[in-house]
């Protein structure tokens, strides 16, 4: 998120609340629940490490919402670093997999019921992506972020049905021997 | 158990295939209770008996053994000719090859069930007219489907099973042999059908399909192995979707 908000003062310095009103733009409905104290608290955050400085508009009160961001050479440095990075897929793979293996282990609970567990919510939110992606006026911005989120989703569901499908014959082994 | 609306209603349904040696249980022991104005998905790898529990509840096959009621009277024990007319009034079917008449155009494909049901060319010609509309195909009412692409077949096929306003539509794999593009027009009906209150079971192995639905229910073996309820939003909020906290 930080490293989002110090891309969006590359260009020029801004207030808060535009940086706010962009980033919301940008998710759509997935970025309802953004609040633009987030964005302050980011913010001050930044300025602190010193990867933006702050200008206040003179004679009135010191307010958040009248502070002007700007990015510091750091600041620079930082978005420009951000933007080669090459995104490591996440994690959560490997643990689910991981705890799969540990429950099957331990005995501690049924890897097939696991499985369908994470299904059933991965399905849930594959639902109200794609009603999301559906109410998305064509070629809006949000609609294609909602996109990838569905295709990602379809993904992890099909290495779920590979996960099932493992995780069963281990049982049916385990019964035949 | 008992709903008393159940637009759809199984108990201990089941269905064989084949005899002796190959006997094989196709659907074993199934019950469900589909109420008015829910869509259910089921889904299953092939072979799982999905397919063969869509026949069964739109009475076009009939079962080995159990009961199917649709909107409160049994079916199962119909005979041909009345079974054919619960098929033509009461459901709409959607197949995942469309099953068009290719001598017929669009709107005469459509309004084909209308007048087997005994409704006057007038009436069939406008409810055609509007269906079409609705599946974004009016200009297109006077194509063969020859001459329509995959996803507009298929919308022409969805079109022809609402035309007698049917208690239930039954969709197998219905977007099967589409591409995405296609697949999300008909999914986009579907949502519109849905939030119209249409009652709606579609048998699918296509997960984003299956997401439509307000109800999963899963199939290995010819049995339910997951009954599951999706519809109801995220307690994070669409935000938690991206990995944003609400």
């Amino acid at each position: 998120m930080q490293d989002a908000v110090l891309a969006m003062l590359a260009k020029q310095p801004a207030h808060g609340y535009h940086l706010h009103a962009l980033l919301r733009r940008a998710l759509g409905p997935l970025g309802e629940s953004m609040n633009r104290g987030q964005i302050y608290v980011t913010l001050s955050r930044a300025e602190r490490a010193g990867l933006v400085v702050c200008e206040r508009t003179e004679g009135l009160p010191e307010r958040p919402e009248r502070k002007v961001y700007a990015l510091t050479a750091a600041g620079h440095q930082r978005v420009a670093a951000w933007l080669a990075e090459v995104g490591r897929p996440k994690p959560d793979l490997a643990e689910f997999h991981l705890k799969l293996f540990a429950a099957a282990a331990a005995r501690l609970a049924d890897p097939v019921e696991l499985v369908a567990a994470q299904r059933r919510e991965l399905l849930r939110r594959l639902r109200e992506a794609h009603q999301a992606a559906l109410a998305e006026p064509a070629g809006s911005g949000a609609g294609l972020l909602l996109e990838g989120v569905v295709l990602r989703l379809q993904a992890d569901l099909r290495w779920l049905e590979s996960c099932e499908r493992a995780w069963s014959t281990v049982d049916d082994e385990a019964e035949d021997g | 158990m008992n709903e008393p609306n159940a637009v759809l209603r199984a108990r201990g349904l089941t269905r064989t295939h084949g005899q002796g040696q190959s006997r094989v249980l196709a659907v074993d022991e199934v019950s469900l209770d589909v109420p008015q104005g829910q869509t259910l998905a089921v889904t299953g790898p092939s072979g799982c008996g999905k397919s063969t529990l869509l026949h069964l509840l739109g009475g076009l096959e009939r079962p080995t053994g159990g009961e199917v009621w649709v909107a409160g009277r049994r079916v199962d024990t119909l005979s041909e000719r009345a079974l054919a007319r619960l098929r033509r009034r009461s459901v709409g079917f959607v197949f995942q090859s469309f099953h068009l008449v290719e001598e017929l155009s669009a709107a005469e494909n459509v309004e084909l069930p209308a007048l087997l049901a005994g409704r006057s060319r007038r009436q069939a010609r406008r409810r055609a007219g509007l269906l079409l509309d609705r599946v974004g195909l009016a200009e297109r009412a006077r194509h063969l489907p020859s001459q329509l692409s995959g996803g507009q077949r298929q919308r022409v096929a969805i079109a022809r099973a609402l035309v007698n306003d049917p208690l239930v539509v039954l969709a197998d794999e219905p977007t099967g042999n589409l591409d995405s593009a296609a697949t999300l027009e008909v999914l986009r009906i579907f949502e519109e059908l849905r939030a119209g209150g249409q009652t709606l079971v579609i048998v699918t192995h296509d997960d984003r399909v299956a997401a439509t639905a307000d109800r999963l229910i899963s199939m290995r073996d010819g049995m339910f192995v997951d009954d599951t309820w999706l519809a109801g939003a995220h307690p994070r909020g669409l935000g938690g979707l991206i990995g944003l906290e609400g």
